[in-house]
């Protein structure tokens, strides 16, 4: 018997004797509870004849009562606030009154809670029905952009045309009926795919960068990235507008705006992809490392895939935040009311310029016009978005079923490749 | 019986030597890591080209201006007359009026997400916390325009009539005693570009909260439910202080998103360059909307005045930015969260 094994226990027990616990065996401790009946654990009885059955509780944290007294706080609260206005005061408004019933809700539940409850429990729900209160303000303020701005733009989103012409035909006071955005959804998707080739390599290279190596360098880079994410979008289109245009004498176009939205989304998407790679766990690396991989080996077969889920994500919503910008295209794509599928040296226009230009200019129809193209820009970007959940709702190294069954296929792959080789040296 | 064994040390060998234990790449590792370097210095390089270039741009209009720039209120380039003083005070009024107004909303969102909202409804709750992020701000910009400004102007005018002696609330031009008298003092003002603005800080904030919170250790969560707190009591005891740099950070990171916002603004706001602390009064400015409406008819000086403008924005960005980071950093909880 080797010395480790005998003292093993011994610590355990000097300890208790150090800090006076006494050690009891479980069956002493039975005895003692059903003799003496003063310390010790007591067990229930179990359920028999002369008890009533046991019932599950319901664990939940709203009960019946806390539902009702919810509910008719709420309902006496509108009462008193219809009756307020125009009826015993005359006080007007919508906002007002919302204000006026919430107010109430609050002041009558309080009061309802406290028949029944202590003073924590009341403040405790009253908290809780300001905080809901507040997810209730920015649920509404988001519901309410959508809406009306679909609402607004809805007279120009039902014909056909607004899809599939471009403006050159229409002048600011055609019909509806004529002329469409088609136009900008072309030079977005061109903007967006010189804006992908731009950042994309560049951007996971670097977050790689900053993952693999740790020195002062990559903390000088990693510094740098996170300053810039604070640019403001203006700023990267007024530094392409004077360096691009201005200085090297190029014509405002596509690739310009595409280089200064480029610019802006780099350090966003470089931020989020280190990340996202920070989080792949290090026995991955370590085992890749262990079996002998040389480190690109390493990140290629084992950091970049795992990640994957990750990457597509960050790469999602830096194009989400990309489509999206106004200011740096503003300056440096020009304006342009035809098809344009040339992104160099010609104007291109994008969905929020084409909806921001629409907009300030004042006649009702291209107002109109302008709400549907902010409404078909948030289509583009709510599906870019749920895109993004799909494929990044999944830690790092979590597959979904079908990869789980290509790496089995892989690995059985393999075991045969080995066995096989093991077959050929032993011949 | 198997046991470790460790051998006995030889006393005539002395001490051990250290052994090396630095990695020598091979061949193909070394032409990775350069790959990779060059990655980050290429992305230094483009990065750190912006911001030295706008030095270098916005040089000759502050060699012009001098000190006067920070202390002129108008932009009149071509009498030489030029400073940021009164764009630079409505911008910051701006970004304070956005988050004042977003910060209660977004704390409560958070907390309701995390604490009180019931589990099933919460990833839904997530879900559109961050489609509320990724709205762009042109739309947030005309919705503001459009629906918002007309319902605000009642709520300028309540806060003026009863709050008029509040310094900032004051508005000249407006009368407190007649109701019916024109909303067009009230229009396009700070307070109605910061309510925009706070839309697009809210889910900011918001995230980083939330982030913060959910990480707070289950263990002291039920160790205060275990002490007989109720939600409320464990949420102060608790949640509040570990996520107080969560808080900061996340509040101070839409604070730059606030100071940096341009279209949103400019659709809004209607120019005015006189300085002024009544955020309910008609007229407006900030730096990044007066870069998008003059940029067009600047040319040598002039464009070097708007360089600076924007060099002194960026500062103050990469200034609220860096102290959010650091907040969130120092928190104990700021280890794995994003921003």
């Amino acid at each position: 018997m080797s010395p480790t094994a005998t003292t093993v226990g011994a610590p355990v027990g000097a300890d208790a004797q150090r800090s006076g616990v006494e050690v009891a065996s479980p069956v002493d401790n039975v005895r003692t509870t059903s003799t003496a009946g003063e310390v010790g654990t007591v067990c229930p009885q179990p359920p028999g004849p002369g008890l009533p059955p046991q019932q599950r509780r319901a664990l939940g944290t709203m009960s019946r009562r806390d539902v009702m007294v919810l509910v008719g706080a709420a309902v006496s609260a509108v009462c008193t606030a219809l009756l307020l206005f125009g009826r015993l005061t005359p006080l007007t408004g919508r906002l007002g009154f919302v204000v006026v019933a919430f107010v109430f809700f609050l002041a009558t539940y309080a009061a309802l809670v406290s028949l029944d409850d202590s003073r924590p429990a009341v403040v405790d729900r009253v908290m809780a029905a300001l905080f809901a209160a507040a997810g209730v303000v920015a649920f509404v303020a988001l519901l309410s952009v959508v809406v009306y701005t679909t609402y607004r733009g809805w007279s120009a989103l039902v014909h056909v045309n607004f899809f599939t012409q471009d403006m050159s035909a229409a002048g600011p006071q055609s019909p509806l009926t004529e002329g469409g955005v088609i136009h900008s959804v072309a030079g977005t998707v061109i903007i967006m795919a010189i804006c992908l080739v731009l950042t994309v390599p560049l951007s996971i290279a670097c977050a790689v960068f900053l993952n693999e190596t740790d020195n002062r360098f990559s903390s000088l880079v990693r510094t740098i990235v996170t300053a810039m994410t604070a640019l403001p979008s203006i700023i990267a289109g007024l530094f392409i507008f004077a360096t691009w245009i201005l200085i090297l004498g190029f014509e405002r176009s596509g690739l310009a705006a595409a280089i200064s939205v480029s610019l802006m989304m780099l350090p966003i998407i470089v931020r989020s992809a280190d990340v996202v790679l920070r989080l792949v766990p290090g026995n991955l690396r370590e085992a890749s490392a262990a079996l002998g991989a040389p480190q690109w080996r390493t990140v290629w077969h084992v950091v970049l895939p795992t990640a994957r889920s990750g990457l597509t994500t960050s790469v999602i919503l830096g194009v989400a935040r990309g489509i999206g910008e106004t200011a740096p295209v503003l300056l440096t794509a020009g304006f342009i009311q035809s098809m344009n599928l040339n992104p160099f040296g010609a104007p291109m226009v994008s969905l929020p310029l084409t909806a921001f230009k629409f907009v300030t200019s004042g006649v009702p129809n291209l107002i109109a016009r302008g709400f549907a193209t902010a409404a078909l820009l948030m289509v583009l970007v709510l599906v870019l978005f749920s895109l993004a959940r799909i494929l990044g709702g999944r830690p790092a190294g979590r597959l979904s079923p079908r990869q789980v069954r290509k790496a089995a296929q892989q690995s059985a792959a393999d075991l045969e490749r080995i066995e096989h080789m093991a077959q050929e040296v032993q011949r | 019986m198997s046991a470790t064994v460790i051998p006995a040390r030889d006393e005539r060998a002395g001490e051990p030597e250290q052994r090396d234990i630095a990695a020598v790449p091979g061949k193909s590792d070394r032409i990775f890591f350069r790959g990779l370097s060059s990655s980050g210095l290429l992305v230094l390089v483009i990065t750190g080209a912006v911001g030295v270039f706008l030095a270098y741009e916005a040089a000759q209009a502050l060699g012009e201006a001098g000190l006067s720039f920070f202390t002129t209120s108008t932009w009149e380039v071509d009498r030489g007359k030029f400073g940021i003083a009164a764009v630079l005070l409505f911008t910051v009024l701006i970004a304070a009026v956005a988050v004042a107004v977003a910060l209660p909303i977004s704390l409560g969102t958070a907390l309701f997400i995390t604490e009180v909202a019931p589990v099933r409804l919460r990833s839904a709750l997530v879900a559109l916390v961050d489609l509320m992020a990724a709205v762009p701000s042109v739309v947030y910009g005309l919705w503001g325009v459009a629906l918002l400004q007309g319902q605000a102007l009642g709520v300028a005018r309540w806060l003026s009539s009863w709050f008029g002696w509040i310094p900032f609330f004051s508005v000249s031009g407006a009368d407190p005693d007649n109701p019916l008298s024109s909303a067009s003092v009230f229009t396009a003002s700070t307070f109605i570009a910061g309510l925009v603005v706070a839309m697009m800080v809210i889910p900011i904030q918001c995230v980083v909260m939330r982030e913060v919170f959910s990480q707070v250790p289950v263990g002291e969560r039920e160790g205060a439910f275990a002490l007989g707190a109720t939600r409320w009591g464990m949420i102060q005891v608790v949640t509040l202080p570990f996520g107080r740099g969560g808080i900061i950070g996340g509040t101070m990171l839409g604070l730059g998103r606030a100071l940096g916002e341009t279209i949103a603004v400019v659709l809004i706001i209607s120019p005015r360059f006189d300085i002024t602390f009544n955020v309910l009064e008609a007229g407006s400015n900030s730096v990044s909307a007066l870069i998008a409406l003059r940029y067009s008819e600047a040319s040598g000086l002039g464009l070097s005045a708007l360089f600076a403008a924007g060099l002194v924005l960026f500062m103050l960005t990469l200034v609220v930015n860096f102290t959010a980071s650091w907040f969130i950093a120092r928190s104990r909880s700021g280890a794995g969260s994003e921003a």
